[in-house]
C-alpha cells in the first residue's frame, strides 16, 4: 500500500479533527509557543553580547578624537532628547498592542501597531538626518577613532531598530490577513521583546554616548 | 636556546619552565601509568580482575580528585604571582651600571635600533656591555612585531604609535639571534637581527664603527629606509636624532603637526 | 561591473594552486555527474537539501567537516614539506606569499571548517535522541545555520582558486589585516566566510539551548541527562555568548577595510590592542566550545566500553560548568607578552591555571571509570585511552604556558603550536573520530570494519607524536612560528621527523577512507539489527538503527540516568509501534535559498560588486519574509498511518 505524503494535513485545516484531536493541538502549540518565546529571549541575550561589546569599544576607542571634533562639539541633546521620546513613547504605544492583543482586537493592535511604526520611523529619520549632517561636517565615521566607534554603535542599534520596522510591517500584514491566531500572537510577543530590549539599549546608548560624551 | 640562556632573566624564566614541569610531571606520569595500568588490568578477558559495575562515587576519591590540581595549581600560581613581579619586562634591573638606552623601531622587514644617548643608530645590529642593563624602548612604524632575543630572556610587542619597554641583560660575551616573534608579512622570516654582548672596550670599539660610516640617519634617510625590504644587511649611521623615536611614534598616530617635521616639511 | 574582479584573479601561472584548485573542480563535477547519470537531483533535493531533520543535517555537517578536514591537512602537509626543505639557505618550493596563505588558510579551515562543523553535526545527530526527543526546537533553523555555513565553506574554498586568500594568520590581527598592508581581497573573504557561518553557528546555539532545555521526555531532569547532552549545552551556552563578540570584531575590522574607519587602525586614535582583547575574549571560550563535547564524547565512550556507570556524574557536571564560566575568564593568557603589566597577567595565569583543575579532576573521573570495569578494546575505546595519555601532556604545555615569565620565551614559538595541537588533536579530533566509530552504526544502521578502524587509530597516534613533539623540542630551541625558511641548521632533523609524523597521519586517513569503502560494501554482513551494537547505556541504542525520521516510536518516560541500561536491567523493550499522534516539522527549502543568497552576497562583498551584494542581501530579506508567510511548517501522523511508514522506512513532507 502505497502513502501520500501530501495526505498529512495541520489539523488546522484538517475538517474532520476531533474534539480530542483539537484539544492534542492547542496542548502542541501551546508548548511550542512557550519553546519560541525561550529560544527569543536566548536570541536576546546574545544581542545584548553583541552590543556589550560596541558598548567595550566606545569606551576604550570614545575618547580618542585624533584632533578632531568631540562630543560636545557635535551632538544636540535637545535633538536627542526627541529621538529618545519617539523611541520610549513607542514602547508605550506597542504595550497598547499587546493588550489590543490580550483582549483579541484586532482592530486595536493594527491601530496601535501604525503608531509605533511612525514613531519608530520617526526615530530612525531623525537618526539619518543627524548622520547626514555629522558626514557633511567632516565628521565621518572615518575622521577619528571616537566617531568611528560611535557611528557603529549607534549604527548598529539604528539598524536593529530598521530591522523591527520591517518585522512590524509584515506582523500589520499578517493581523489583517489572518487575525490573532496563535502562529501570529507568538511572533508579536517575540516582537514586544525585541522592541522593548532596543529601547532598553536606547538609554544606555544616551546615556554612555550622548550624556557622557557631552561632558 | 631558551634552554641555554646567557643573561640572568633568561636564566630565570628557565628555572620557572623547569621548575613547573617537574611539579606537574608529578600527576600526569601518574595519570599516564594509571591510564595504561587501569585499561589493562581491567580488561574484559581479564576475569581475575574485581568488577563493580555500579560503582559511581566515593567521597575519598572525589576529595583527591580536586584537591590533588588544587594543591600544585596553589604551587604554582604563587610562582607565577611572584614571577610575573619580578619578571615584568618593565620592571628596571637592579645595577651599579647606568643602562644602556636603546630605542626599537620594528619596520617591514627590519629592525632600526637608535641609542639616543650616544647619537648612533643601526638596522639589524646591537651591542651592548656584558653585565650591564639594557633598556629597550620598542615601538613599530609598521605592523605589530615581538621584539625577542630568546638567550637573553623574553619578547614584548612592538606596536605602532604605542611605546613598550624591555630591560635585559647579558652575563656572557656572545653573538645572539635577535628575531620578531610575531607574523608580520612577507619578510617575516628574514626579519632577524643579532645582539652582540662585549667587553666595555669592545662596545667602544663598536660604537667608534658606527661613527666612522659615512651614512647618518636623517628625515630623508629615514624616509627611505621605511620603505619595505627584505633580508636587510647590517647598517650603521653615524648620527641620529635622539628625538626620533618619539617623532615616529606620533606621526604613526597621525597626528599631523609634528610628523610633518619628520619629513621635512 | 564586476567590482575589483578581473580574470587576472585566477593564477593561472602557479601549478600548485591551479592544481589543486582543478581537482577540487573535477571532484564537485563528478558529483555533479553521478547525480544526473543516476537522476538522483530530486532525492537529494527532497530527502536531504530541504530536510530539517537533526539526523541529516547533522550528517551534512560531518560530511562537509570531513571534506574540509582533507583541504585543511594538504595544508599542513605542504607546510611540513616546506619547513622540512628550507633550512639553512634554501628557500623551499613555496614562495612566501602563497605560504603565508597557506597557514592563514590551515588555521581558518581546521577550526571553523573542520572541527566547529564536526562538533555540531555530532551534537545535532545524538543530543536529540538521547533526550528523548524528535527533533530540535526550531528544526528551520537548523537547516538555516546549516546552509549558512556552506555559504562560508563555498566562499572559502572559491578564494583557493580566484583571488587570494588572508596572509595575516588564522585571526588576522591589525595593522596586518588593514586595507593599508593587506590591500587585497584575501582579509575580506577570511571576513565573509567566518562572519557568515559565524552567524549560522550562533543560531545552532540559541537551538540547542532551547532543546536541552525545553524538549526533554518526561522523567528526564537536568541530572538524568547523558553527560554528552551537559556539555553540548555548556557549549551551545559558550557560543551564544562569545560568538556576538566574533561578528562584532569582525564587523569592526570589515568597517576599517570598507569605509576607511579607525577601530584598529595604527593612527587616528585607532587601538590594535583592542581588537587583540575582543577577538581573543571569543577566541578562548572558542576552544571550550570545542573541547566541551569531545569530553562529553570520551565520558560516553569510557562508561559504555568499561561496562560501567561514569564515575562521579555530579562532579563532571559540576566540571563542565566551571569550565564554561571560566573560559570567560582567561583570556589574556593570549597575549601576555603584549605588555599588561604584572598584576594584570599574574591574574590572568592564575586564572588559567584554576581552569585546569575541573579539567584534571574529569582526567581523574574517566580514570576511575575504568578502574573495576570490564575494559573493551574496540575502536572507540582506544581513541579514549589515546586521547587521555596525549591530552594530559598538552595540559601540562598549557598550564606551563599560563606562568607569565614562562610565557615570554615561549609565546609565538613552535613550542605554542604543538601546545595547542596536542590538545586540539589530543582532545577535540580524536573524540570526533571516535565518536564517528561509536556512532556510525546508530546513524547508517551497519557497523564500521574493526581492523581498520584500529590500523587507523594507531596511525593517528603515532603520526601525532612524531609530528609534534619536535616542535616542542624546537620551540625551545628558539624557532618562532609562521617562518617559510630558517638558517638554523639545529632545527632541520626535527622538521624532519616533523614530516615524517605527517605523512603517518596521513596514512592514518587513508585507512579511514578505506574503512568507509570496506565497510558499505560489506554492508549487508554488518547490519546492526537490534539498534545497540556496543550494549550501551543511553537513549539512542533503544532505537532502531537507522532511526526512524520520527526518533521515538513512542516517547520513553526516564526514572534514573543511564536510562536505557536500566531499561534493560529491567527487562523492558520500548515499543516500536506509535501509539499517539507524532508532530514532525515539514521540510522546507528556504534554508538553501537563503545559504544560496548568502554565498552571493559574501562573493560581492569581497570582489567590491556592490549591485550584486544588494541582490543578495535583497534575496535574503525577502526569503525571509517569505518564510514568514509559510503556512505549511509542520504535519502529524495518527498512530494508524505510522505503521505503514515504518514500513516505508522514510517519509517526507514537502512545503515548497
Amino acid at each position: 500500500m502505497s502513502v501520500n505524503p501530501l495526505a498529512f494535513e495541520t489539523i488546522r485545516t484538517y475538517p474532520y479533527a476531533s474534539r480530542a484531536e483539537r484539544a492534542e493541538e492547542q496542548v502542541h502549540q501551546d508548548s511550542a509557543a512557550q519553546t519560541t518565546v525561550l529560544g527569543f529571549w536566548i536570541y536576546l541575550m546574545s544581542d545584548c553580547i553583541l552590543f556589550a561589546a560596541l558598548f567595550a569599544t566606545f569606551s576604550v576607542l570614545g575618547r580618542e578624537f585624533a584632533g578632531g571634533p568631540t562630543g560636545r562639539d557635535l551632538f544636540s541633546l535637545p535633538y536627542v532628547l526627541v529621538e529618545t521620546l519617539c523611541l520610549l513613547v513607542s514602547s508605550f504605544t506597542y504595550g497598547m498592542a499587546m493588550l489590543g492583543l490580550n483582549t483579541f482586537k484586532r482592530g486595536d493592535v493594527l491601530k496601535w501597531l501604525a503608531v509605533t511604526f511612525l514613531l519608530g520611523l520617526c526615530f530612525i529619520g531623525l537618526e539619518v538626518k543627524e548622520f547626514v549632517r555629522l558626514v557633511g561636517e567632516g565628521a565621518g565615521p572615518d575622521r577619528s577613532a571616537f566617531l568611528s566607534s560611535f557611528f557603529a554603535l549607534v549604527g548598529t542599534h539604528g539598524l536593529h531598530v530598521t530591522g523591527g520596522l520591517i518585522w512590524m510591517a509584515v506582523m500589520a500584514v499578517q493581523v489583517g490577513l489572518k487575525g490573532l491566531k496563535a502562529s501570529v500572537s507568538v511572533s508579536l510577543l517575540c516582537l514586544s521583546l525585541f522592541w522593548h530590549f532596543l529601547d532598553i539599549v536606547w538609554i544606555g546608548v544616551f546615556t554612555v554616548v550622548y550624556l557622557m560624551g557631552s561632558l | 636556546m631558551i634552554l641555554d640562556p646567557k643573561g640572568p632573566i633568561g636564566q630565570d624564566e628557565l628555572s620557572i619552565i623547569v621548575y613547573a614541569t617537574f611539579l606537574m610531571l608529578i600527576v600526569v606520569v601518574p595519570v599516564i601509568f594509571l591510564t595504561f595500568l587501569f585499561a589493562w588490568n581491567y580488561r574484559a578477558s581479564n576475569p581475575g580482575a574485581n568488577y563493580t559495575p555500579n560503582w559511581e562515587h566515593s567521597n575519598k576519591v572525589a576529595a583527591f580528585v580536586v584537591l590533588a590540581p588544587c594543591t600544585i595549581v596553589l604551587l604554582l600560581g604563587i610562582t607565577a604571582w611572584k614571577s610575573s613581579h619580578k619578571l615584568d619586562p618593565y620592571r628596571p634591573l637592579a645595577s651599579n651600571h647606568e643602562p644602556v638606552e636603546v630605542d626599537v623601531v620594528a619596520l617591514d622587514w627590519k629592525w632600526l635600533f637608535i641609542y639616543p644617548k650616544l647619537g648612533i643608530a643601526a638596522v639589524n645590529e646591537i651591542a651592548f656591555p656584558t653585565d650591564v642593563p639594557v633598556t629597550f624602548n620598542i615601538s613599530s612604524a609598521s605592523v605589530m612585531n615581538s621584539f625577542f632575543i630568546p638567550q637573553l630572556g623574553g619578547q614584548i610587542y612592538a606596536m605602532g604609535g604605542m611605546q613598550t619597554k624591555l630591560s635585559l641583560i647579558a652575563s656572557q660575551a656572545g653573538s645572539y639571534d635577535g628575531i620578531s616573534a610575531q607574523y608580520s608579512g612577507a619578510g617575516f622570516s628574514g626579519m632577524k637581527f643579532k645582539a652582540l654582548a662585549m667587553n666595555q672596550q669592545g662596545f667602544e670599539n663598536w660604537i667608534a664603527k658606527a661613527r666612522l660610516s659615512p651614512a647618518r640617519l636623517d628625515r630623508l634617510r629615514y624616509t627611505a629606509l621605511s620603505k619595505p625590504s627584505q633580508d636587510h644587511p647590517v647598517e650603521y649611521f653615524s648620527s641620529a636624532d635622539p628625538q626620533l623615536f618619539q617623532e615616529i611614534l606620533q606621526e604613526i598616530r597621525g597626528e599631523p603637526a609634528r610628523a610633518a617635521h619628520l619629513h621635512g616639511q | 561591473m564586476f567590482g575589483k574582479l578581473t580574470l587576472a584573479a585566477i593564477h593561472f601561472d602557479q601549478p600548485i594552486i591551479m592544481g589543486a584548485f582543478g581537482f577540487m573542480i573535477i571532484v564537485a563535477l563528478s558529483v555533479l555527474g553521478l547525480l544526473t547519470y543516476f537522476r538522483r537531483w530530486k532525492w537529494l533535493w527532497t530527502e536531504w537539501l530541504t530536510s530539517v531533520d537533526h539526523k541529516k543535517i547533522g550528517v551534512m555537517y560531518i560530511i562537509l567537516a570531513l571534506v574540509m578536514l582533507l583541504r585543511g591537512f594538504s595544508d599542513a602537509i605542504m607546510m611540513r614539506t616546506q619547513l622540512a626543505i628550507a633550512s639553512g639557505g634554501s628557500h623551499g618550493y613555496l614562495p612566501p606569499e602563497h605560504y603565508d596563505q597557506i597557514f592563514s588558510a590551515h588555521g581558518t579551515i581546521m577550526i571553523f571548517f573542520m572541527a566547529m562543523p564536526l562538533v555540531i553535526g555530532l551534537m545535532n545527530i545524538i543530543v536529540p535522541l538521547q533526550i528523548g526527543a524528535r527533533d530540535v526546537a526550531f528544526p528551520f533553523l537548523n537547516s538555516l545555520s546549516f546552509w549558512l555555513t556552506v555559504a562560508g565553506f563555498g566562499l572559502i574554498n572559491i578564494s583557493l582558486g580566484i583571488g587570494d586568500f588572508a596572509r595575516t594568520g588564522w585571526l588576522a590581527y591589525p595593522p596586518l589585516s588593514e586595507l593599508q598592508y593587506s590591500p587585497d581581497e584575501g582579509v575580506d573573504y577570511w571576513i565573509w566566510s567566518v562572519q557568515i557561518s559565524g552567524i549560522g553557528t550562533t543560531l545552532t546555539a540559541i537551538n540547542f539551548i532551547t532543546t536541552i532545555l525545553k524538549n526533554r521526555c518526561p522523567g528526564m531532569t537536568l541530572m538524568r541527562m547523558p553527560i554528552f547532552t551537559w556539555t553540548s549545552l555548556c557549549s551551545s551556552i559558550l557560543i551564544a555568548v562569545s560568538f556576538p563578540i566574533l561578528t562584532v570584531t569582525l564587523a569592526l575590522l570589515a568597517l576599517d577595510r570598507y569605509f576607511g574607519m579607525h577601530f584598529f587602525t595604527n593612527g587616528f586614535g585607532g587601538n590594535q590592542m583592542m581588537y587583540v582583547n575582543l577577538i581573543w575574549a571569543w577566541g578562548h571560550p572558542e576552544v571550550y566550545i570545542l573541547v566541551l563535547p569531545a569530553f562529553g564524547i570520551f565520558s560516553e565512550i569510557a562508561a559504555t566500553f568499561s561496562k560501567k556507570r561514569l564515575f562521579g556524574y555530579p562532579l563532571m557536571v559540576a566540571s563542565t560548568l566551571a569550565i564554561t564560566v571560566l573560559s570567560f575568564l582567561v583570556w589574556l593568557h593570549h597575549f601576555f607578552t603584549m605588555g599588561a603589566g604584572a598584576d594584570v597577567n599574574a591574574f590572568f595565569g592564575i586564572m588559567t591555571m584554576i581552569i585546569a583543575i575541573p579539567t584534571g579532576v574529569k582526567v581523574f573521573n574517566w580514570l576511575f571509570t575504568m578502574y573495576r570495569g570490564r575494559v573493551r578494546f574496540s575502536t572507540p575505546m582506544l581513541w579514549t585511552i589515546g586521547f587521555m595519555v596525549t591530552f594530559v601532556i598538552g595540559g601540562m604545555t598549557g598550564v606551563l604556558l599560563a606562568v607569565p615569565p614562562a610565557d615570554f620565551v615561549l609565546h609565538n614559538s613552535l613550542f605554542l603550536v604543538a601546545h595547542f595541537h596536542n590538545t586540539i588533536i589530543g582532545a577535540v579530533v580524536f573524540g570526533c573520530l571516535a565518536a564517528l566509530t561509536y556512532w556510525f552504526p546508530k546513524v547508517f544502521g551497519f557497523r564500521l570494519n574493526e581492523t581498520l578502524g584500529k590500523c587507523a587509530f594507531w596511525c593517528w597516534f603515532v603520526g601525532f607524536y612524531l609530528a609534534f613533539m619536535p616542535l616542542y623540542a624546537v620551540g625551545l630551541m628558539g624557532m618562532t612560528r609562521r617562518l617559510n625558511h630558517y638558517d638554523n641548521a639545529a632545527w632541520h632533523p626535527y622538521m624532519i621527523v616533523a614530516v615524517i609524523g605527517a605523512g603517518v597521519i596521513l596514512c592514518g586517513i587513508v585507512f579511514q577512507i578505506l574503512q568507509l569503502a570496506v565497510s558499505i560494501a560489506q554492508r549487508k554482513r554488518t547490519r546492526d539489527l537490534a539498534g545497540d551494537p556496543w550494549d550501551g547505556r543511553t537513549l539512542e541504542w533503544s532505537i532502531p538503527s537507522p532511526p526512524p525520521f520520527y526518533n521515538f516510536a513512542e516517547i520513553p518516560v526516564v526514572h534514573t540516568r543511564d536510562a536505557f541500561w536500566a531499561m534493560k536491567q529491567e527487562g523492558i523493550v520500548p515499543s516500536r509501534v506509535p501509539q499517539t499522534y507524532i508532530y514532525m516539522p515539514c521540510n522546507t527549502s528556504i534554508g538553501v535559498i537563503i545559504g544560496g543568497f548568502s554565498l552571493v552576497l559574501g562573493f560581492a562583498l569581497v570582489w567590491h560588486i556592490w549591485w550584486l551584494a544588494a541582490v543578495g542581501a535583497a534575496g535574503i530579506l525577502a526569503s525571509a519574509i517569505a518564510y514568514a508567510f509559510d503556512e505549511n511548517r509542520d504535519f502529524y501522523i495518527t498512530p494508524d498511518q505510522a505503521p505503514l511508514l515504518e514500513e516505508l522506512h522514510s517519509v517526507t513532507a514537502t512545503a515548497r
